[in-house]
């Protein structure tokens, strides 16, 4: 029987290694699943790289705490403003960033999901996002590389799941959590309301369980 | 400039640019006065607005009493969905942006230059974080690019320029920008002057703005 329901934070954060890159939902404060970065900020797992849209949107919970405890060494984000915990850290030199136009981000998660290694883009061409990038011509228009972005883990927030971890989601909380769950090695969902299996609809389905390793309720 | 003529407030800036927003176009407004422009679409005249996060058919703020904690904008601002609105993901919210199917964005900017060069995501001092969100994806994926903002900075620098000083968002991708004094449209000539304030000269406009302009064929003050 597959049951991808795991009982305990601890249980589903286990295994997380140092130096991991950990992708993280969200948009703002919408979608993002701080139960389980807060779990993250327990389990201990330093020397981490985020790849987030934000750099969190909170002083004291989620990323910004997983900043506060020195446990990133590095983030991959394209609007990392109104984050007080990553200023003071970027100000002091203490993380790198990486910043990234987010359609660029959102394409380099979907295309390490789907297999594809790089792709070509106009977005970017002529600004300093093109430095150090290779450019080719198409159709007498300049697009810069862009290479596909993996993890090791991501961590995700949805609506609904069944034990085989199929997912819904609400709102605009759909964002970048759907794709950075096909982006992963290991994909942890924090999960507002338990289906029974066949309780969600399949025409309803939005990430099919086979992009999901692991569902924890949120509390 | 000794023109008396009155310049326009944020509010009837957006009013401006929200009257050339035709019936059924997809529209994508960038966060601050450019969200404005759809308080100024009449409630008959269908205009789609695309929300970079997964949103198409916003709809306006809510009341404090119906906030939504799951439904934000780009500004991650409470909003509320239209009857026909749909929710996506990140990547599919970016296909409509990079792969043109967007009619319009419209983008706040530092500087435009007479060529279309925009520069809107940073100033580059060494202070300040860098952030560029969505403003590269959008500046060259949708099919017409308009910026809305103030026709000189506080300083009275002008904001209309030969070449962009500040860091570039793209090349050549304004197409028309909307001002506090003057419409105007991005050529192969230059800037054209559609159409100004009442009481303005094109002298007095050209007082006020770095790069040289020229009055477009037809060119009438505002309505």
């Amino acid at each position: 029987m597959i049951d991808k329901w795991l009982p305990n934070l601890a249980e589903a954060l286990a295994g997380i290694r140092d130096g991991s890159t950990v992708m993280v939902g969200g948009f703002g404060a919408v979608g993002q699943p701080d139960f389980l970065v807060n779990g993250l900020a327990e389990q201990g797992a330093r020397d981490l790289t985020i790849v987030a849209n934000n750099a969190g949107w909170s002083r004291t919970t989620g990323i910004p705490r997983l900043m506060d405890l020195g446990r990133v060494r590095k983030i991959v984000c394209s609007f990392p403003k109104n984050s007080p915990a990553f200023d003071e850290l970027f100000r002091a030199g203490k993380i790198e960033l990486e910043i990234v136009p987010q359609g660029t981000l959102a394409e380099r998660i979907r295309s390490a999901g789907a297999g594809i290694p790089a792709f070509y883009t106009r977005t970017g061409v002529g600004t300093l996002m093109a430095e150090g990038k290779e450019v080719r011509v198409f159709d007498g228009k300049e697009y810069l590389l862009e290479h596909a972005l993996h993890a090791d883990v991501a961590l995700i927030e949805a609506w609904q799941a069944d034990r085989w971890g199929n997912l819904t989601y609400r709102g605009s909380g759909r964002n970048f959590n759907p794709i950075m769950a096909t982006a992963a090695k290991l994909t942890i969902a924090q999960v507002h309301e338990q289906a029974a299996l066949g309780g969600i609809e399949p025409d309803q389905v939005i990430t099919p369980g086979i992009f999901v390793n692991r569902l924890v309720l949120c509390q | 400039m000794t023109t008396t003529a009155v310049p326009l407030d944020r509010a009837r800036m957006a009013e401006r640019l929200a009257h050339d927003i035709p019936e059924g176009w997809y529209v994508n407004l960038g966060v601050g006065l450019p969200t404005q422009v759809a308080d100024f679409i009449p409630p008959d005249r269908d205009v789609v607005f695309h929300s970079e996060n997964g949103i198409l058919g916003m709809g306006p703020k809510p009341p404090p009493d119906a906030v939504d904690p799951w439904l934000v904008n780009a500004g991650k601002q409470a909003v509320t969905l239209k009857p026909g609105a749909a929710l996506f993901h990140h990547a599919d919210s970016f296909v409509m942006i990079r792969g043109g199917h967007v009619d319009l964005c419209v983008l706040g900017a530092f500087q435009v230059a007479q060529n279309g060069d925009l520069a809107n995501w940073t100033v580059d001092s060494a202070d300040k974080t860098p952030a560029v969100g969505g403003a590269m994806d959008l500046a060259v994926g949708v099919k017409r690019l308009w910026v809305l903002m103030e026709h000189t900075t506080k300083t009275g620098e002008s904001k209309l320029v030969k070449r962009c000083t500040y860091p570039l968002t793209a090349l050549g991708a304004v197409s028309r920008i909307y001002t506090n004094y003057a419409v105007l449209e991005v050529t192969p000539r230059g800037f054209e002057v559609l159409s100004m304030v009442d009481g303005l000269s094109l002298r007095d406009l050209q007082s006020m703005t770095d790069a040289p302009l020229t009055p477009a064929a037809g060119a009438r003050p505002h309505a």
